[in-house]
């Protein structure tokens, strides 16, 4: 943009000069007429194309055809056919109007050259569709990054004793080339806290120092090495790496920024870092674990990964939109996470620097259009325990009803027989639109329901418009259905699937509008499940405190339903008849206390002409069953039957009441969001500028066409994608992994931006040593701990991270790794750090969010009524801080303050900021002083029994469980004197003393005295504020 | 001091002014390394680093800073500056179909009626702007300025509509406004957040994001400011802890992290310590700033403001003590003005909150010669409908619904034209037909005034130079005085 107003100026400046060259060359102006394959296309490609092509697009032009060519680049058109004065084109190439000459730093075009463009310019610039022009593109260099990785050789280094890995003779070459050595390795201490905090996020215990201090065996560093990476803390630390990636959150974003469920997704990341599961597999199944053949639950729970995008509950929303946004996120997360391509760049228009047209955007996400959205039940073993009991008792009654019964087959044949029901005489309305309250608004279905979408209200009114030519219409029937979509499968919309109907009413109108509208009487309503506190007949009486519940009770609810309501006389105007429905919902406490927003879910309106239409009694389920040949039914459905069958039988009312009182106690597993393929596949269209209302041409599935082929006879849906992605042709995959794990080691990429490897991107620092690694991965299995195991114990990672002033000078920003770079910690181990030092830190690993203490006020920056914080008293207090609940709109504050993500979109690459809001938090925040608060408890105490009585070895206790490292005199100096000021300020000083020594006023600490306790406190707080404390060094 | 603490001291003093002279250090410390180092040369060089130290713009700005009055939740345009006698004509008649064809409302139906103000409406001051009689404040400050009776924005929800005013993208993670003119001009203040956010009413449907970085470096992000108790997070002392006890500890603090840098040579160590020295020097100015009892009470009562109270009012007189200390850029969200029922009632409910210190505000600022270089910004995420919003399901009458096609806002100072309205809508404030201002371009205009080429306010990020106005906006000149 900024060249556009320079060009403006340039034009101005440089006009007479061009006009008089216009002239000059007027006259030299030749006959013959210029033919752009002949002419004009070798000039470009042999000048232009290199920065100007597929490639590199410089200020996002390209030349190499015809269409980008004509619309010009950042600066606007080059190319004025008719007018070679005013083309850009010529000024530039003719180096005029005060811009740099081109081809840029390269020889000019020669004169006949430039007169053949400005030739053709004048002629029209007649470019053929047919020309080499498009193929030409093919022939020139990829971009690095999108040729497949090779393994390189290693290259030679002067210092034959260093390398202690293949890594390091990547890193040594580039030192010695740079006239660098590298640093001496760093001490024990500093080792070990540094792989400790690498590894597992948690500083290393003194005894762990002490051990490793004592350990002269040569493998003594690889045995650390192996020990973190089999703790069960290296999941988590590494876990939450990706879950910046994948951005994950508790809430689902946008105004209401409501609660949800996902966090198994979360633990799973954890369970598979842990497992090492190799990482083509861990691709897969976040992409596609649904589409696996018979997939287990844990397969299905890695889709969250997708699922991870922002939902917009807003009132009035369109749903369509927003989840059209989420699809975008989605391709976002995809691209950048896996692929580091910034193939969203190509939503509205064709790549401006990668060669990614925009066609190739939407045949991208159409991989990811065709999905349900299933809340899935993680039930966990003891919910699974339960259930079988339940099941088990209950069956043991059935048993005994079916002992009891030797006709039971005969009868259940009658039964069967008193059930047949004819179907076919219902006809769908499916010329119908729907209007409710609240701005809920509604998909339509390709059977001609409809489900709601976005907001939700705990009351409303379904307001259904609907057209049929029918005459004689006897009966309506409304179907509920289940709907994977739906909580619990629905069909209603409380988070346990359940509806609730208050009234229903019907209006008929002559099409033709030659009458007015009538209300159309009912003689009766039926249904297949009926409640005695909440009978059918509630929704056609008028009233609108009474009303028809879905709700079946637990393990029960979550079936389809259904309701027929006969009117009482034929209903149909000649011509067509419209109808307007209402489906009115206005809750009120008989309903079910505390039950929230039990709206009605999917559903759709039939009628029939039939007399005396009534429901079938048959729930779906049954119904389903019947339609089963007999013989062909399994065991499980037979039981299926039975179980609807003796419901039926007075006979068995005690035994039947027995079952219902069993199943009062059907447990819940929480859920968690997943993927699930959609019955029908979303037709993909390209959408003009990006706009969703815009659509244009439709597109299949694929993938673009400049990186590798699609896998032969890989399906084209999500899980072709996962196999496409993690290919051994892939160029990218690989890289970017590596990439990022190496980033979180040293700060910084080989490639500096990990989303992006396109031809924007920086080069690598080491290209080399990113080909070999990413070489490495694929080869040694995609195993990430291979690679952190090679990375750890490398030379370059076990040097010193101090910073001589030469190697300051020589490489500020530390690119040549002649040096461990020094990093400050990132937000969540600021905070375990503290925690764990302090003393408390609860090593729990995994389970649903925590609520430690926040600040007031905080959560009422929140949309609405701020959400509730039941602040954690208990050993969820001091949980580590990646099971913190993360609310998108408000962010937990001391977390936010140390650039922790907001998982708001796919975050590649932390910022590390450095403020004095961040100085307050550690200073001041409640959490943290708790957490000083118990390290000074944990001095006195452990310190005593560990390092000694004197306050000196307390003090040295102290300063290492911090930095893994003795304090130096002048350390041990500065501290004392603190001690020993704080000492006398608090002698006398109860109030204060206990304020500052009690993490908890409810539970002063009694077995202590507090003012020698509460100087500690102040040192401890001094402690846990050092830089070295919260820096990896 | 003995003699080896002097040696251990001067080598550190060389070692960080090495430094400093030649690469950056990220974060905000280096400021205040220069009073560390007690040299001016190395305070000037200093600051040259620090990324929130005071910056040229692009040309002589008309403007140094900002307090947008962000009205969440979308007032009424139609009853508080856009007068339409058309609806008085057709009041209660279906909207004619050439207006609403394809247009999808948030709550309504598209075929609902017109409704006009329940307002009189008159003109007022020299410039004989049109306002509401809900509006009886404003008026004063009528001559101080320009009404925009053309804005148009993309969205008509509440999260997007806030996000894209604010970020000028319907999609998060982009920088917000604040943080784009921080990220330009850098920061005035050492002792308080160079982007403060107050608020009042509810809490907006964007929340941080309202006020976010998105791509930029996080100390370019908004700090909003608490109602109650310590306006900062964690700016008071924990119980006990005095501010000696506190100065002492950062002593002690002080001196191993200065000696930790003695051993390591890292230069970020001198930015750690510097955070920690503006947080203590936060510690005593944010309290100072925030104790309104030092105003006179001629001044309290202007803005109906009341100390210890959480008030708009407040808020507004909080916003001239932040930007008289060096603040860049306030931001006041009050989130109150989405009369879905009963419009009328709402908008003389909320005039009531907020009329008079809005009024005050400008006058204020005015008396006291900051105005002219203040840009002050007052208007919500979008407008409303000329259709009523009534739905007794929803217990709903009388309201209005989103609405993007047409709203108001009003600028002052800064370098903004007084005195003036601009822009024009049919005959029922559906859409505009003179002089239309989409957000992109007050956004360009805004930053013109600070000083910006909004086409060249750029970030680089994954590969491509991200601006406030995205790949549009026009300067209207029309507002430039």
């Amino acid at each position: 943009m900024a060249k556009k107003m320079k060009l403006v100026c340039c034009l101005m400046l440089a006009f007479a000069a061009l006009w008089l060259l216009h002239e000059r060359q007027a006259a030299n102006a030749q006959a013959k007429t210029v033919d752009f394959a002949r002419d004009v296309e070798p000039i470009f490609r042999a000048h232009c194309y290199e920065c100007h092509g597929p490639a590199k697009a410089s200020a996002q032009l390209r030349l190499d055809n015809r269409q980008t060519a004509m619309k010009g680049g950042l600066g606007g058109a080059v190319i004025l056919p008719g007018k070679s004065g005013e083309s850009r084109l010529t000024h530039r190439v003719l180096g005029h109007g005060g811009e740099q000459r081109m081809p840029l730093g390269r020889e000019s075009l020669k004169p006949e050259q430039i007169e053949t463009l400005r030739k053709w310019i004048d002629e029209g610039a007649v470019w053929p569709e047919t020309t080499a022009g498009q193929a030409a593109a093919a022939t020139l260099p990829k971009h690095w990054a999108f040729t497949a990785p090779v393994r390189p050789a290693l290259p030679d280094v002067k210092n034959k004793t260093w390398a202690k890995t293949p890594i390091d003779q990547f890193i040594l070459a580039e030192i010695e080339r740079q006239g660098l050595s590298p640093s001496p390795e760093a001490s024990k201490e500093t080792l070990l806290r540094r792989l400790s905090l690498d590894l597992t996020g948690l500083p290393p215990t003194i005894r762990e120092i002490d051990a490793f201090l004592a350990d002269a065996s040569p493998t003594a560093y690889e045995k650390q090495v192996e020990r973190l990476l089999a703790s069960r803390h290296y999941g988590e630390r590494w876990g939450r790496w990706w879950l910046d990636a994948a951005r994950y959150a508790d809430t689902n974003g946008f105004e209401k920024d409501l609660p949800r469920s996902i966090w198994p997704y979360r633990d799973w990341v954890i369970k598979a870092f842990n497992q090492d599961r190799p990482f083509d597999q861990f691709t897969i199944e976040q992409l596609a674990g649904d589409l696996l053949p018979a997939p287990t639950l844990d397969q299905r729970i890695a889709t969250g990964f997708l699922r991870n995008s922002m939902l917009n509950q807003e009132g009035g929303v369109d749903p369509e939109q927003f989840r059209v946004e989420g699809l975008i996120d989605r391709v976002d997360a995809v691209g950048k996470t896996f692929l580091g391509l910034t193939i969203n760049c190509a939503q509205c228009h064709t790549h401006k620097f990668d060669p990614i047209k925009q066609e190739e955007y939407y045949k991208f996400y159409a991989f990811l259009n065709s999905d349900d959205e299933p809340e899935i039940e993680v039930p966990g073993d003891e919910v699974a325990r339960k259930r079988e009991e339940i099941l088990s008792k209950a069956q043991r009654i059935e048993d005994e009803l079916i002992a009891q019964t030797p006709d039971l087959a005969q009868r259940m044949v009658a039964w069967e027989q008193e059930l047949r029901y004819d179907d076919r005489q219902w006809t769908v309305l499916d010329d119908s639109e729907i209007f409710a309250s609240f701005g809920v608004k509604f998909d339509k279905l390709e059977d001609g329901s409809f489900i709601p979408r976005g907001d939700n209200s705990t009351s409303n009114n379904y307001k259904i418009t609907a057209r049929t030519k029918l005459r004689g219409i006897t009966g309506f029937r409304i179907e509920y259905q289940a709907d994977q979509n739906l909580p619990r499968g629905g069909p209603g919309r409380a988070p346990d699937g359940s509806f609730y109907v208050t009234e229903f009413a019907a209006e008929a109108v002559p099409l033709d509008k030659s009458a007015g509208g009538v209300k159309v009487a009912f003689a009766n309503a039926t249904t297949d499940f009926e409640r005695a506190d909440f009978p059918v007949k509630n929704v056609i009486d008028g009233n609108l405190k009474t009303h028809w519940s879905s709700d079946a009770g637990p393990g029960r609810r979550n079936q389809a339903r259904k309701m027929v309501f006969a009117t009482s006389e034929p209903i149909g105007f000649e011509g067509g008849t419209l109808f307007n429905f209402q489906l009115i919902q206005r809750f009120d406490d008989t309903i079910k206390p505390g039950n929230v927003m039990p709206n009605i879910g999917r559903f759709r309106i039939s009628v029939t002409t039939a007399p005396q239409p009534r429901a079938d009694a048959a729930s779906a389920t049954t119904r389903r069953i019947f339609n089963t040949p007999a013989a062909q039914r399994t065991k499980e459905q037979q039981r299926e039957l039975f179980r609807a069958y003796r419901t039926t039988v007075r006979n068995w009312d005690a035994a039947n009441a027995r079952i219902d009182e069993l199943m009062k106690d059907w447990p819940y597993g929480p859920t968690t969001m997943a993927l699930a393929p959609r019955g029908l596949e979303r037709e993909t269209r390209i959408f003009r500028r990006g706009d969703w209302k815009r659509p244009g041409e439709a597109v299949k599935p694929d993938t673009p066409a400049m990186l590798h082929p699609f896998p032969a006879g890989a399906p084209r849906n999500r899980l072709g994608l996962a196999q496409w992605i993690v290919d051994k042709n892939n160029p990218l995959t690989a890289r970017v992994t590596v990439n990022r794990i190496w980033q979180q080691y040293f700060g910084v990429g080989l490639v500096t931006t990990p989303e992006d490897f396109g031809a924007r991107c920086e080069r690598p620092s080491h290209p080399e040593l990113l080909d070999w690694l990413a070489r490495e991965f694929v080869e040694k299995g995609w195993s990430v701990k291979q690679i952190h195991r090679l990375i750890v114990t490398s030379a370059v990672y076990r040097q010193s991270s101090n910073v001589p002033p030469k190697l300051q000078e020589a490489d500020p920003t530390n690119r040549w790794l002649a040096r461990s770079p020094r990093l400050r910690v990132d937000s969540e181990i600021i905070r375990d750090l503290a925690l764990s030092v302090g003393g408390v830190l609860n090593l729990k690993v995994g389970g649903p969010p925590v609520y430690p203490p926040i600040p007031d006020g905080v959560l009422s920056l929140g949309y609405g009524q701020p959400m509730p914080w039941p602040t954690a008293t208990g050993a969820d207090r001091y949980r580590r801080a990646m099971y913190t609940f993360w609310k998108r709109s408000v962010p937990y504050p001391s977390l936010l303050v140390f650039d922790q993500p907001n998982g708001d979109f796919s975050c590649a690459r932390r910022i590390r900021s450095n403020t004095p809001l961040q100085a307050l938090t550690t200073l001041n925040d409640q959490l943290f002083m708790e957490a000083a608060q118990n390290f000074a408890l944990r001095i006195v105490k452990e310190g005593e029994r560990e390092a000694g009585a004197g306050d000196l070895d307390k003090m040295i206790y102290a300063f290492r469980l911090c930095t893994g490292r003795k304090p130096d005199a002048v350390e041990l100096q500065h501290l004392m004197a603190l001690l020993t000021e704080q000492a006398a300020w608090f002698n006398g000083r109860t109030a204060a003393a206990v304020y500052v020594s009690s993490p908890d006023l409810n539970k002063i600490p009694e077995d202590v005295d507090l003012h020698k306790i509460a100087p500690w406190t102040m040192v401890a707080r001094v402690l846990l504020n050092m830089d070295e404390t919260i820096t990896r060094e | 001091m003995n003699y080896n603490e002097e040696l251990i001291r001067e080598q550190r003093t060389l070692l960080t002014r090495r430094h400093f002279f030649r690469e950056c250090g990220v974060g905000l410390g280096s400021i205040a390394l220069a009073s560390l180092l007690n040299n001016d040369s190395a305070a000037q060089s200093a600051r040259a680093d620090n990324p929130l130290a005071p910056k040229k713009p692009h040309h002589a700005a008309r403007a140094k800073r900002v307090i947008y009055l962000f009205q969440a939740g979308a007032p009424s345009q139609l009853d508080l500056f856009d007068y339409k006698p058309g609806l008085v004509k057709y009041n209660g008649q279906p909207v004619p179909q050439e207006f609403v064809k394809g247009i999808n409302y948030a709550f309504i139906k598209p075929d609902a009626g017109l409704y006009a103000s329940e307002f009189k409406f008159r003109r007022h001051g020299q410039s004989g702007a049109e306002m509401s009689e809900a509006l009886q404040h404003l008026p004063k400050a009528a001559d101080e300025i320009t009404i925009i009776r053309s804005m148009i924005t993309e969205a008509i929800n509440h999260a997007p509509g806030q996000i894209f005013m604010n970020t000028g993208s319907i999609q998060f993670g982009r920088p917000s406004i604040g943080a784009w003119v921080t990220y330009g001009l850098g920061s005035e203040t050492q002792d308080l957040p160079a982007f403060v956010v107050l608020s009042s009413a509810g809490g907006t449907s964007g929340g941080a994001s309202n006020w976010g970085c998105g791509f930029l470096p996080s100390l370019y992000q908004g700090v909003p400011f608490r109602r109650t108790g310590d306006p900062i997070l964690s700016l008071s002392n924990p119980r006990g802890v005095t501010r000696e006890m506190q100065r002492r500890s950062l002593d002690a603090l002080k001196a191993i992290n200065e000696h930790h840098m003695d051993a390591t040579g890292d230069p970020e160590i001198a930015t750690r310590i510097n955070s920690f020295e503006m947080a203590y020097r936060m510690q005593a100015s944010a309290p100072e700033l925030m104790d309104l009892t030092k105003e006179s009470r001629e001044t309290l009562d202007m803005y109906g403001a009341t100390p210890g109270k959480a008030s708009y009012a407040n808020n507004c007189l909080l916003a001239r003590r932040l930007i008289e200390r060096g603040v860049r850029f306030v931001q006041l969200f009050h989130e109150a003005w989405d009369h879905h029922s009963e419009v009328a009632k709402g908008i003389r409910s909320q005039c009531r909150n907020t009329d008079q210190a809005t009024t005050a505000l400008i006058l204020d600022l005015k008396q006291r010669g900051l105005l002219d270089d203040t840009i002050v910004v007052w208007g919500g995420e979008f407008g409303r409908t000329p259709m009523v919003e009534s739905d007794p399901d929803a217990n709903r009458s009388l309201g209005r619904d989103h609405h993007n096609k047409a709203f108001s806002m009003f600028v002052a100072g800064g370098g903004f034209k007084p005195g003036q309205t601009i822009g024009e809508t049919d005959e029922f404030g559906f859409n505009v037909v003179r002089e239309p201002v989409h957000v992109h371009d007050l956004h360009a205009t805004m930053l013109h005034l600070l000083g910006f080429d909004h086409t060249k306010l750029t970030y680089r990020f994954q590969g491509r130079d991200f601006r406030l106005t995205d790949v549009h906006g026009t300067l209207v000149e029309k507002l430039l005085a």
